[in-house]
């Protein structure tokens, strides 16, 4: 059993993931409501929200340090708060805002935070092979750093996958593939993609172990990933961990999830792994106020970092032009010119 | 073109898919694949109703695995089937880029002839909704760019229909590029003008040929996909100017109607080409060098280019907005050529 101060972390970090997901629901549906119009609202473009994922997130990243690298999806808030993302940067990324941690360049699913070593793509399992790179540099520096790469289910018939599994075996690399396992890649149930029910399997044929943690446990998800991270940072090699967690809601907001069964929805809801954490929390001793104490303060955290993310400013227009290279070769962009203003 | 008072007016959506299962019910050799293009229905309606019809055997959703099915619909092709593989947004073309332009688009080169390669590979493309740089490209040029793959962009329902219809009877590999705003999704609301009167009887548009979509003595507007809309919107406000644009809806890259733009050059005197796709490298530059190589003498001011900078697409509103050509910029890039 985990003391109840490490509890006390991984539950700070569920229930903060949880409500600022609930909360960036509630502003990405204003103006959108009726009628959805993807191009309403003050949240721009698609939103991926990662309720019923935090186990993956915390879990893991509590085992981490800032000179740690983390890749994460497309569905990446839950693992970025775990990180250590700045939480006001983060949203004002997702609102668009200049003070957003990419500039509002970036959006909800290419936030990077070079302070924590965490980013993450839109496109499926292409974090797998950048985490390889940054376990292959703490390897070739002799730091004991290492790399995460989260991945979801659905990312593991991926050719990036496999060859990054590969490369990390033969190279004893110190990284670790999360496969958060929702059973959904968009409208796709698992069985009908993969012959392999636990993702884990996929460790067999590259010589590195695979384990999969059954339920979205944040308590088990940290033991497995106590071994896998340790692993890593001695020298040890990757490992392969697949963690079930569960999609509370559509694949993006505004997916209707007409695809989906509404016993696997209701499945979903009810296998939470906050209450779980809860029950073992008060079995550790913790008191049902205290627990109200972390989430009230959690709670009040998101409220701030959106209330802040909300009033800032949107990014000039000529910004555009800016950051394409980081030594920018001489001149503007040629369609920056357009419009007869050279 | 006279359309019958009773012809029903479609979605751009609707269209493709009335040409699938038109082709599908009559050639079992045709099949689809992709994901999430089954159950449910194509994450843009590009197959919406099709797996009710024809099942999974038919209308198959695919791992996450862009090299395997889309290789496999190669593979597929060349033992003479006729296979759609859909990639679901155009940006996912890095992940199987091997497959299309190494695979699908040379076999019938390299085998001097003797393969071909009977497949559609449709692509979602464009912004204008902020999903920012890893969805939101055109690639117009990338896949126009490399040899062995026809390319067609419709603009309308009508069009849609007919190049479907062509692109799947088509004995090479066909790429079908469509607009997500154009397709007439409830969560993404078109322009006016997509939503076209379309035949209930199969028809091809003929891939390769160009359509004057609005008669102009003044300057000619050459573009495609959405900006086609925005052309003509600023066909209008240059009308109310005095400027008479004519308006060209390319459809096709490749084969690309090279006679019909210099058609419309050599008239107006004038060119302003008009490109979602990144500035350099791609539409623009290769139609501007057509008009100075081939009518020179008729030209009248140099080409303006209207294209998005070479920069990756950004997220922000202000940022995307900034981005990306409107019809202002259209009609200002017109007034310039014929000041």
């Amino acid at each position: 059993m985990l003391t109840a101060d490490t509890m006390r972390d991984l539950y700070d970090d569920v229930v903060t993931a949880r409500y600022y997901e609930e909360r960036l629901q509630e502003e990405y549906l204003e103006g959108k409501q009726p009628a959805f119009d993807i191009s309403a609202g003050p949240i721009p473009g698609e939103l991926h929200l990662a309720a019923g994922h935090e186990a993956a997130g915390a879990g893991v990243c509590a085992h981490l340090r800032d000179d740690d690298t983390v890749t994460a999806p497309h569905r990446p808030h839950h693992v970025a708060i775990a990180k250590g993302v700045d939480l006001e940067k983060m949203t004002a990324e997702i609102f668009g805002r200049e003070t957003g941690l990419c500039s509002g360049k970036g959006g909800h699913m290419h936030l990077y935070d070079p302070d924590v070593n965490f980013a993450c793509s839109g496109i499926i399992a292409q974090g797998c092979p950048p985490a390889v790179g940054a376990g292959l540099a703490a390897k070739k520096r002799n730091t004991d750093a290492v790399a995460v790469s989260y991945l979801g289910e659905g990312a593991i018939d991926q050719g990036g996958f496999f060859e990054s599994l590969n490369f990390a075996a033969v190279h004893d690399l110190p990284v670790v593939f999360v496969v958060e396992d929702n059973d959904w890649a968009i409208s796709m149930p698992q069985e009908r993609v993969t012959d392999v029910e636990n993702a884990a399997d996929r460790a067999g044929g590259f010589d590195l172990p695979g384990e999969r943690v059954e339920f979205d446990d944040v308590c088990a998800v940290y033991e497995a990933a106590e071994d896998a991270v340790g692993r890593a940072r001695s020298g040890n090699g990757p490992t392969l961990l697949s963690v079930q967690v569960h999609r509370r809601m559509g694949h993006f907001m505004g997916d209707a999830e007409a695809y989906r069964p509404d016993e696997d929805v209701e499945r979903a809801q009810n296998l939470d792994c906050i209450p779980r954490l809860e029950d073992d929390l008060r079995q550790a001793g913790v008191s049902d106020d205290e627990l109200m104490e972390i989430r009230e303060a959690a709670e009040q955290r998101v409220d701030d970092a959106i209330e802040w993310a909300k009033d800032q400013p949107e990014p000039a227009p000529e910004a555009t032009y800016e950051d394409v290279f980081s030594n920018p070769p001489q001149g503007r962009p040629m369609a920056a010119e357009q419009g007869g203003d050279e | 073109m006279s359309q019958q008072a009773s012809e029903r007016e479609v979605t751009m959506s609707r269209a493709m898919v009335d040409a699938i299962a038109t082709e599908m019910r009559e050639n079992d050799e045709v099949f689809y694949m992709g994901e999430d293009v089954a159950d449910y229905g194509g994450i843009f309606d590009s197959t919406q109703g099709l797996l009710d019809e024809f099942g999974h055997d038919r209308v198959m959703d695919v791992p996450i695995s862009e090299t395997a099915y889309i290789g496999a619909a190669t593979g597929a092709a060349m033992e003479g089937m006729r296979p759609i593989a859909e990639l679901m947004f155009t940006d996912f073309l890095g992940v199987c880029f091997d497959q299309i332009y190494n695979a699908m688009a040379k076999h019938t080169y390299m085998s001097g002839g003797q393969v071909s390669v009977p497949m559609v590979l449709t692509t979602a493309v464009g912004g204008t909704y902020n999903d920012a740089a890893q969805h939101s490209q055109t690639l117009y040029g990338t896949f126009a760019h490399l040899p062995g793959m026809k390319v067609v962009v419709p603009s309308n329902a009508r069009d849609a229909k007919g190049l479907m219809h062509a692109a799947i009877r088509d004995d090479d590999p066909v790429v079908y590029m469509f607009h997500k705003r154009l397709m007439g999704l409830g969560w993404m609301p078109a322009p006016e003008g997509p939503k076209t009167a379309v035949p209930e009887e199969d028809y091809e548009v003929p891939i390769g040929e160009a359509e004057v979509k609005r008669e102009g003595a003044d300057v000619s507007i050459v573009t495609l996909g959405l900006h086609v809309h925005r052309a003509l919107a600023a066909a209008e406000t240059l009308a109310d100017d005095g400027v008479d644009a004519e308006v060209i809806d390319l459809r096709s890259l490749v084969p690309l109607d090279r006679e019909a733009i210099l058609d419309s050059v050599r008239k107006t005197g004038r060119l302003v080409v008009v490109d979602e796709d990144y500035h350099s490298f791609g539409l623009t530059g290769e139609i501007s060098a057509l008009a100075t190589e081939r009518a020179w003498d008729d030209l009248e001011a140099p080409p303006e280019r209207v294209a998005s900078p070479d920069v990756p697409i950004p997220y922000s509103r202000p940022l995307e907005q900034e981005f990306l050509a409107d019809s202002e910029d259209i009609a200002d890039a017109a007034n310039r050529v014929t000041e």
